[in-house]
């Protein structure tokens, strides 16, 4: 039993892992501020979602477990609230976002 | 009345959770802390439907928030594999659309499920109108097709 919650929970910290490594990767990869927000949130939401998930079953049924969903309903409520405070601030400051034309996935590749 | 001590409840449960220390004076204090701050609160007057929507948990909880996250998971693949895409097939588009909601409640759980799922951002929020950053037009069209829309205003209706 425990050996298939050690593999469950392992399984979900990768993943966790993984989203986070794509988050940055697309935080460099993106053309504008605006498209890095979008890869900013893939940490936020699936990265740190499936860690906090993989470490409650590393806790099992304790005080630690409801902390961790305390910390999840932190960044749920928190991240959206900043993310848009943040594109608010960048719009209102008259940063304008780079818009796809007409037929934008003929335009080829995105260079920055 | 009922907000105040549901209010007081779930300020207690906070500390005894967070504390793990249950000594009779840790215990007291905490109760004493959840108290105060409520009345605190209640001279603010933000002790009312909107500073603790009691009534939308249920709805919230067994409704909204599984959708919401199937959502999550499925618009922040979307985004994975554009960003692994070597291509990197983005179309940036901006979207306005009409906000169902009548609540300010309703209002800002639409705009933060928006930002909440990889690939949309709300950009503006107003009582009309939401202006909408998506990083592909796809993700544009599935804002506009309404769905989230609906959805949050079934979630704030009154029952």
């Amino acid at each position: 039993m425990s050996g298939a919650l050690d593999a469950a929970s392992w399984l979900l910290i990768s993943a966790g892992g993984f989203f986070c490594v794509v988050g940055a990767l697309g935080l460099l990869r993106m053309p504008d501020f605006y498209t890095r927000m979008h890869a900013a949130s893939v940490t936020d939401t699936l990265g740190a979602g499936f860690m906090l998930a993989g470490l409650a079953l590393q806790a099992g049924f304790t005080l630690v477990t409801a902390k961790l969903v305390l910390v999840g309903l932190l960044i749920f409520f928190a991240s959206p609230t900043a993310t848009h405070a943040l594109a608010k601030a960048a719009m209102t400051r008259g940063l304008a976002p780079r818009l796809a034309g007409p037929r934008a996935e003929e335009e080829g590749p995105w260079k920055r | 009345m009922i907000y105040s001590v549901s209010a007081v409840g779930a300020l207690f449960a906070f500390w005894l959770l967070l504390s793990g220390h249950y000594t009779p004076f840790l215990v007291a204090a905490g109760l004493g802390c959840a108290v105060a701050v409520v009345a605190l609160a209640r001279r603010m007057n933000v002790v009312d439907r909107e500073g603790h929507p009691i009534h939308l948990g249920p709805r919230a909880l067994f409704a909204y928030w599984p959708w919401l996250a199937r959502e999550i998971l499925k618009s922040g693949w979307d985004v994975t594999r554009i960003i692994l895409d070597p291509r990197l097939p983005v179309s940036p588009t901006l979207v306005r659309l009409r906000p169902g909601q009548k609540t300010d409640v309703g209002l800002a759980t639409h705009a933060n499920s928006i930002t909440l799922t990889p690939g949309t951002i709300s950009i503006e929020v107003g009582k009309g109108e939401f202006l909408v950053h998506a990083l592909t037009r796809a993700g544009a069209q599935g804002v506009e097709s309404g769905e989230m829309d609906r959805r949050v205003s079934r979630f704030e209706a009154e029952r």
